[in-house]
């Protein structure tokens, strides 16, 4: 059976895809940016416009790191403007459940789905880290083992929250003078919750949103992290965008829903992917190389090398040859606010393979930092992109992607006339919205009435 | 949207959109559940041109983190028209929807002075977040590789009873620099919050003589803190029912009363009558020191509608309302200038 291909544009963020130096970059915090992608992706028949979140600035050597784009907007103020310029489009943000409240975290994000009409989905992450607690007025409360717990049970509680209506409450009968029936006045958004973290009762404030409660996102890698999308996601945003890694993590998660009485098709597994594309593979990968020595400057790339060594490395010589010392695999002090350096569980290990490969194919700091971080996931002509795509979720090494661009606004400009068409003439993607909610496009049925 | 929109075809300077967390009210013949107020603001934005936008902000139960960048972000949104009116909530119902602190019973209208205190504090944070990022920390700086000069970044190092925040925010300075803070005071310690920490005060005078009194109190209070009394605009709350003449509004306002039981009573003034009647008083009240009013509408749309179409002409056909729009934000529309950044002084140094 051909599947659908399910495509999602993701604002790019903090990192250093971003080619903010390219002349046609524009800002990364004027609502216009934010309209001009959402508007592109809407046009494409995107699912949804994805947003991440960074709670404190990235710091590296004791200071705020200031090579990639810095500063981002408040994820549900700018996700409700979006609203108001786009009429379809799923609009999916990153809020975390360490930091917040689950009464006002429900109440925001069922404001935004009545907002929206339905639109709204919610990627939980987790952190627990000190650092950044700091701007917060609990601090570095959770331990990381707590974590997921605590994640756990913050979105059950708002479950519960948003299923403290039913949705047929409201009457607004201008004869009687009632505006909610009996005993819906008495009833209606109570609710009552007790555990470990949250002791909260009353009644919850916003009456039952178009979708009963946001899309849920999960996008953690780890062993809990995939057991809790199991369990209690829609979808999963994942780094796994080649066809092996894919399709490993792809059979495993879905093999792991049958033991919380699911389908595979109630967990989509949408990868993270950026693309260069070209009037030919020649040209396009031509271009790739361009933008990956702009997205791997000197600095650069000793920073990603300070990332994994854990040590100030600024003496070193970008076009030079990796350091002999070894990482230090002590606790992690040299970055922090950067999720991407606990990957990096056997340091020494990765360390001695990047060795071997620099030394093998004589490769400086720089240039080695280019081919093992961040190559582009798809690089060609449009139908060279429009096939590997449709290769990759044909062989279930995903259901779609999260696509980002790596110029702000205009970077999925190209992708939506030229690549997309050729995915519709595939019959591989839709050539318009059939429903009205996010549930509808990620083809998730309604949720019943609780 | 459209009460927004009527809002603004009014000219009117800005709207406040009430919020709490709590349900409304238990009874059946009530509006009961209600939407994020900066959400709608935000909701709002791209679809209006220049009315100011003054979401509530409960300060007792949120982060004042999360609120400072989604108030500077509404800000981004509407091209400087955000505000934010910050509320202090005591009520042991509202508490329990948090569960992390556990509040006693109080009397009506009684706030206690930690809350207040609280809410000082916070506003000082939310403040100090917005200046935290210089104007002009964005480079881009393609020779040297700097995204940002983060000599330009500050941390705002706040400390104290009720929470510490490290900074500097995720978000840029927004456009106005410092979005509008605004408070509603009925007396004492309220009114120093006003004074020494709000843009806009709301107050709720009795009379012209109660008015006059009410701005001495707060400007003298600004002035006690170090701070130019002038900058504090104050807003004279009244709750309006509006007829064609006098009979007609009364009749109005009696039959509402009749359809729910009882009078309605408000902490403001409560007006009913012709919006002529309500353009002396205004003139009145302004006279005796008020910069503004923020008017309550009695019934949404029938009193705004009113207020728009019949109260505004006759308050331009006196001089003394605008009569065009031009464009601006909202702390110019108050004749507020836009401030520098605090930390900006303190050049080249990284605190």
């Amino acid at each position: 059976m051909t599947k659908q291909i399910h495509l999602a544009a993701h604002f790019p963020g903090v990192n250093n895809t971003t080619v903010w130096s390219d002349p046609r970059s524009g800002s990364h915090i004027e609502f216009g940016s934010f309209a001009h992608l959402a508007r592109t992706a809407e046009r494409a028949k995107f699912d949804f416009l994805f947003l991440a979140e960074g709670l404190r600035l990235r710091e590296q050597n004791g200071q705020i790191y200031d090579l990639d784009v810095v500063g981002r907007p408040d994820t549900f103020t700018v996700l409700a403007a979006l609203a108001a310029v786009t009429s379809r489009l799923g609009l999916a943000g990153t809020i975390n459940s360490t930091f917040n409240e689950p009464y006002e975290v429900a109440r925001q994000f069922a404001t935004l789905d009545h907002l929206s009409g339905g639109r709204a989905a919610w990627n939980v992450v987790t952190s627990w880290d000190a650092f950044t607690g700091e701007n917060f007025r609990r601090g570095g409360f959770l331990p990381q083992e707590a974590r997921y717990e605590r994640a756990r049970t913050f979105l059950k509680t708002t479950w519960e929250l948003f299923d403290s209506w039913r949705g047929e409450e409201i009457l607004a009968d201008k004869e009687s003078g009632a505006f909610l029936g009996e005993p819906s006045a008495a009833r209606a958004g109570r609710f009552e919750h007790s555990d470990a973290h949250f002791d909260i009762a009353g009644r919850f404030s916003v009456p039952r949103s178009p979708q009963g409660r946001p899309v849920i996102f999960q996008a953690g890698d780890s062993e809990e992290g995939r057991e809790f999308a199991a369990s209690s996601a829609d979808a999963i945003f994942s780094r796994h965008g080649t066809l092996d890694e894919g399709r490993a993590f792809y059979a495993d998660v879905k093999g792991r829903l049958a033991r919380y009485g699911r389908l595979p098709s109630q967990l989509l597994i949408l990868p993270a992917a950026t693309f260069v594309l070209g009037d030919t593979d020649a040209e396009a990968a031509e271009l790739a190389r361009l933008v990956r020595r702009q997205q791997v400057s000197g600095q650069t790339a000793i920073a990603f090398l300070e990332q994994l060594w854990n040590r100030d490395l600024s003496g070193y010589d970008p076009d030079g040859p990796l350091p002999d010392i070894d990482p230090d695999p002590g606790e992690h002090t040299v970055a922090q606010g950067r999720a991407s350096v606990r990957m990096y569980t056997d340091p020494l290990a990765v360390a001695a393979r990047w060795r071997a490969r620099a030394e093998a194919e004589k490769l400086s700091i720089r240039e080695l930092i280019i081919e093992v971080t961040g190559r582009q996931t798809f690089v060609g002509a449009p139908a060279t992109v429009a096939a590997q795509i449709n290769d990759l979720v044909q062989a279930d090494a995903s259901d779609g992607f999260i696509l980002v661009p790596h110029i702000t606004p205009g970077g999925l400009d190209e992708f939506a006339e030229e690549v997309v068409p050729l995915l519709q003439e595939r019959g591989v993607f839709r050539t318009d919205y059939q429903g009205s909610t996010l549930r509808d496009h990620l083809g998730l049925d309604p949720l019943p009435a609780p | 949207m459209d009460v927004v929109a009527e809002a603004e075809r009014g000219l009117l300077d800005f709207v406040t959109i009430e919020d709490g967390f709590g349900l409304q009210s238990d009874r059946a013949d009530r509006v009961a559940g209600r939407l994020d107020s900066v959400l709608i603001a935000a909701r709002v934005a791209p679809v209006t041109q220049h009315i100011g936008l003054v979401p509530t902000v409960v300060v007792t139960h949120t982060e004042p983190f999360h609120a400072s960048k989604a108030i500077a972000t509404l800000d981004y949104v509407s091209g400087g028209r955000a505000g934010v009116r910050v509320r202090a909530s005591p009520s042991p119902a509202e508490a329990a929807l948090f569960g992390r602190r556990v509040f006693a019973a109080a009397g009506r209208g009684e706030l206690p002075p930690s809350l207040i205190a609280e809410a000082a504090d916070y506003v000082e944070v939310i403040r100090r977040l917005w200046d935290s990022w210089e104007d002009d920390a964005e480079i881009r700086d393609a020779a040297t590789g700097r995204f940002i000069d983060r000599a330009r970044l500050h941390y705002i190092d706040f400390a104290g009873p009720y929470f510490s925040v490290r900074g500097p925010s995720i978000t840029p300075r927004p456009p106005q620099g410092q979005p509008v803070v605004s408070a509603l005071g009925h007396g004492g310690l309220p009114y120093r919050l006003i004074a020494t920490a709000a843009d806009v005060g709301y107050v709720t005078p009795r009379d012209a003589g109660h008015a006059r009194a009410i701005v001495a109190e707060i400007r003298a209070a600004a002035e006690g803190a170090g701070r130019d009394p002038q900058t504090v605009r104050l807003f004279g709350d009244l709750a309006v029912f509006l007829g064609g003449s006098a009979v007609a509004a009364a009749a109005r306002k009696a039959r509402l009363d009749e359809r729910a039981g009882s009078t309605y009573t408000s902490d403001a003034t409560v007006f009913t009558g012709t919006p002529e009647r309500l353009a002396d008083l205004l003139a009145e009240w302004h006279r005796a020191g008020l910069s503004g009013f923020r008017l309550r509408p009695g019934v949404i749309p029938d009193d705004l509608e009113a207020i728009t179409r019949a109260l505004v002409p006759e308050l331009q056909r006196r001089g003394l309302f605008r009569t065009s729009c031009p464009p601006g934000t909202l702390r110019a529309r108050l004749g507020l200038p836009r401030p520098a950044s605090r930390y900006a002084a303190v050049e080249g140094s990284r605190t």
